[in-house]
């Protein structure tokens, strides 16, 4: 999957790129493909790895058949916003693709997949050492999609700051919020840094973090299939107590 | 795409549940807890130097009903001026887009939290402080819709108020729109309506006829239905029943050592009847009957036997009924005597 120029945003902003993968026109389909395939692929892996114990070369074959056969068999079609969140949905087919090769004991080679999206598996990997797992498999892949689907958000938020030639608030951000809690410089240090009052990395920081929210909850409006899965999902994810 | 850590993503969810106080006159210093609708941040407001509460929404809503919704409460709580129900300071939108209010900041405990250490009669006596500020909603038109323990506060001075009226319901016919003119008459107050402006208030708190809301447990049979049209005073009168029974039933704290007598029970039972029409027809009513039982006085919810009013009598007037037998005793002792 070719890395998108705008910061990974998919144009359709505000809409539900789950709605225009069921539709009907095979290329806005395949551009919703390639975004659910972006915020999805390495929850799917890293679930196939932990769930299923797939050794990595399967599990990275799996992936690929799976978002090969999601946009090529249609599977979207049967899915219903109403009747519950996509990931759980996705998470099903998974389960189902899984135990259906099992049981058919003749697997094609999955390598051959028509449609076969590039995908970095070697970073997925790190990626997977570098976590903690605890809990059920199916609360890592609800982990993992709240870290993707906030890594996606960061990368929106990049591009837009930008475009809008804020790049310094977005610089304070990534030290701040984004960087390692030992090594978190203090407001007074980062002013310095940057030669700036304290005052402005506040306010700097306090605009990064509400745009941060925004392009989070854009974010996941477009993985959403409804406005109520949308309101349903924003309230789980923000629903964590803060400590 | 860069890889975020655990801990890097634990702390963007807590900034995003942060309000963004940034331009506005409050600081945020702790988070309180979560409601139906938002979290409640105790903040400090930089400008009168005091803490105050803020209920802040989840998450902006496209439809905007949760915003609406939020709006509405702090516009109820700003109509309803009682001892018993926590005043709103200020409302509007954070620069995040969320919507807030601001409130007074109760230093208390949650009556599941407080009733621990009171007996049997004081905690009927709490019950009876709770249908204060109820029957004056009642009387402005707002039912509660969502009485349970955890939204009853006990506060340092021992005032008992009635939070989260996020749920609450406008009739609409109701005074709550303007300050109702006090008319006294009977020994009773009642509240003139003012029908035209309650009106347009209760306009935009509609309700779907199929809606549920409440808690499971402590919701009338008639909110579980979705039967919004029957909702009226005594849908709280099941409310604050069910706070009785659970009040009842709690056996924590400090042993109370009392049973629960036949008419006690049956003014559970009546507060907490499923038909509408077999309980009381006010908070008042269940209140008034609270009394004449903690008073030894027959009530309305149970008809006595001969033997229970006996036994009620003697226990309301011990003290004459202790000095009439120690004359008896005394009399029979004398002509004993007095024979030999």
């Amino acid at each position: 999957m070719a890395p998108n120029p705008q910061g990974d945003a998919f144009p359709l902003t505000r809409h539900s790129v789950v709605a225009a993968a069921q539709g009907r026109d095979p290329q806005e389909r395949v551009r919703a493909m390639d975004a659910i395939t972006e915020a999805y692929w390495r929850p799917v892996y890293k679930y196939v790895r932990l769930r299923w114990r797939l050794e990595r070369e399967d599990a990275e074959d799996f992936t690929q058949d799976f978002f090969s056969r999601l946009l090529e068999k249609d599977f979207l079609a049967s899915y219903d916003p109403v009747k519950g969140k996509l990931r759980t949905f996705l998470r099903t087919c998974i389960d189902r693709l899984f135990l259906n090769q099992t049981r058919d004991a003749h697997r094609q080679k999955r390598g051959n997949a028509a449609v076969h999206v590039s995908l970095d598996f070697e970073e997925a990997e790190h990626e997977l050492a570098a976590s903690t797992q605890s809990g059920s498999p199916e609360d890592y892949f609800e982990k993992e999609w709240v870290r993707t689907l906030f890594a996606l958000a960061v990368e929106r938020l990049r591009a837009q700051c930008r475009s809008a030639g804020k790049t310094v608030q977005f610089a304070l951000f990534e030290r701040y919020d984004l960087g390692d809690t030992e090594t978190r410089p203090s407001y007074a240090a980062l002013a310095e840094e940057f030669s700036l009052a304290v005052t402005d990395v506040t306010n700097y920081l306090a605009f990064a973090r509400r745009e941060f929210r925004r392009c989070v909850l854009d974010q996941l409006r477009e993985m959403t299939g409804s406005e109520e899965e949308f309101n349903r999902e924003a309230q789980t994810l923000l629903g964590v107590d803060p400590k | 795409m860069k890889f975020l850590p655990d801990q890097v993503v634990a702390r963007l969810q807590t900034e995003m549940q942060t309000p963004d106080l940034s331009g506005t006159r409050y600081r945020a210093l702790k988070f309180l807890g979560r409601g139906g609708m938002g979290a409640v941040w105790l903040v400090e407001d930089a400008v009168l130097h005091r803490n105050v509460a803020l209920k802040v929404l989840s998450a902006e809503s496209s439809s905007a009903d949760l915003a609406v919704r939020l709006m509405l409460e702090a516009i109820i709580l700003a109509r309803l001026e009682h001892p018993g129900i926590v005043p709103v300071h200020d409302a509007g939108t954070l620069p995040d887009g969320r919507s807030f209010y601001c409130m007074k900041y109760v230093e208390g405990q949650t009556l599941d939290q407080y009733i621990h250490r009171l007996g049997l009669r004081q905690r009927l006596q709490l019950i009876q402080r709770i249908a204060e500020p109820l029957a004056f909603a009642h009387s402005r038109g707002i039912i509660h819709r969502d009485l349970k323990p955890e939204n009853i506060m006990v506060g340092a001075f021992g005032e008992v108020l009635i939070m989260d009226w996020g749920l609450a319901k406008v009739m609409a016919v109701s005074s709550v729109a303007a300050p109702a003119r006090q008319v006294s008459g009977h020994g009773s107050t009642r509240a003139v309506q003012d029908s035209a402006q309650s009106g347009a208030l209760a306009a935009e708190n509609p309700t779907a006829h199929g809606t549920v809301f409440g808690t499971p447990g402590y919701m009338a049979p008639e909110q579980e239905r979705g039967d919004v049209n029957l909702i009226d005073q005594r849908t709280d009168v099941f409310g604050l029943g069910s706070i009785l029974q659970y009040i009842m039933r709690d056996k924590s704290g400090a042993p109370r050592g009392e049973a629960l007598s036949r008419p006690l029970r049956a003014i559970g039972n009546k507060a907490t009847a499923a038909e509408i029409s077999a309980r009381y027809s006010s908070v008042q009513e269940l209140a008034a009957d609270l009394g004449k039982y903690l008073d030894d006085m027959p009530v309305s919810a149970y008809r006595e036997n001969l033997f229970e009013r006996t036994v009620r009598l003697v226990n309301r007037n011990r003290v004459a009924v202790v000095l009439v037998l120690a004359y008896l005793l005394m009399r029979m002792l004398f002509i004993l005597f007095s024979r030999k």
